[in-house]
């Protein structure tokens, strides 16, 4: 198609093509960005995965006659403090993105890093958990305490979420650098704000069944 | 993008909230299972409401996303009748 084609016919798919793909695309659905959405069916299906787990955990903590209580209340502490660390976490990147949104670029970075430094944080409390346990001899098969399926589920659950953490830390870190260099801007922040506070939310589900209904007794 | 960031006051309110939701599970409802998760789903609409933002996107979005995944997760409790049968029955035939 000639160049005097498109400029002679305005109402012509050839029109569409001079101006650009926008006159040719959709309007967003939902009146949200389409990167967004996204984030949303990837957040539901992952709520749909922490779920299964959680089930899951809770069907194999059922079955069995002789499920271990191994939590001592300095685990339990610990848990609190890994739940203050998360949900503070998620004020810090609320800043954050609220910063970009203000084209104030620095302090959006500022406390993006914040935001990654208390989940890195998090993470070695979770490891610090993990470590103790296994050295009271817990494996994914065995304890020194009752069903064997305890070190299974319990590691499969709390490690999906600390993969979730270390993963949403390491993408962070990706945004915003790239933020800072001007490849990405405030709403690819905004959006993987979703993603971290979706990690906190499902935290507050896991404490509950896999910490505080294995509380030793006395 | 929307301009629905809320308010710093109102995101404080709500972390304060979650925060005071957390101490109480440790230190009031533990060992109460169905009362600790109905503790978790409180703080979990106050955080996809304020945090996420859902309320204040667009009903349509709000009903493509919730009920789906609510309908997913209640199905889900079909299992527990099984497991207790494991515990209160003979898990295998003989």
């Amino acid at each position: 198609m000639s160049e005097a084609n498109l400029t002679l016919a305005p109402d012509s798919h050839a029109s569409s093509i001079a101006g650009g793909h926008a006159a040719t695309m959709e309007a967003p659905p939902f009146a949200i960005p389409s990167k967004k959405l996204v984030m949303w069916l990837f957040i539901i299906s992952d709520a749909c995965t922490f779920g299964a787990m959680l089930f899951a955990y809770g069907y194999i903590k059922n079955a069995a006659a002789d499920w271990p209580h191994p939590f001592e209340s300095a685990s339990i502490m610990n848990a609190l403090l890994m739940t203050f660390i998360l949900v503070t976490s998620s004020l810090t990147i609320l800043v954050a993105v609220r910063a970009a949104k203000n084209a104030n670029k620095s302090k959006a970075i500022l406390w993006t890093f914040i935001t990654i430094v208390l989940g890195l944080a998090f993470a070695a409390l979770h490891l610090k958990e993990w470590m103790g346990l296994i050295g009271q001899g817990v494996r994914l098969f065995q304890n020194p305490w009752g069903s064997p399926m305890f070190g299974a589920s319990f590691f499969a659950v709390t490690g999906l979420h600390l993969a979730h953490v270390v993963s949403g830390a390491i993408a962070l870190f990706v945004v915003v650098m790239g933020y800072k260099r001007g490849r990405y801007n405030s709403d690819d922040l905004e959006i993987w704000s979703l993603y971290w506070h979706f990690v906190d939310l499902v935290w507050m589900f896991v404490v509950p069944m896999v910490y505080l209904m294995n509380v030793k007794a006395g | 993008m929307d301009s629905n960031q809320g308010s710093m006051k109102s995101d404080l309110v709500v972390y304060a909230v979650i925060l005071i939701l957390a101490c109480v599970q440790v230190f009031v409802l533990k060992g109460h299972l169905f009362a600790m998760l109905s503790v978790a789903v409180v703080q979990a609409i106050l955080a996809v409401s304020f945090f996420m933002h859902l309320g204040s996107e667009k009903p349509t979005l709000r009903l493509a996303l919730i009920p789906g995944t609510l309908f997913v997760l209640v199905m889900m409790n079909m299992i527990w009748a099984d497991s207790y049968r494991l515990m209160s029955m003979k898990p295998f035939a003989k």
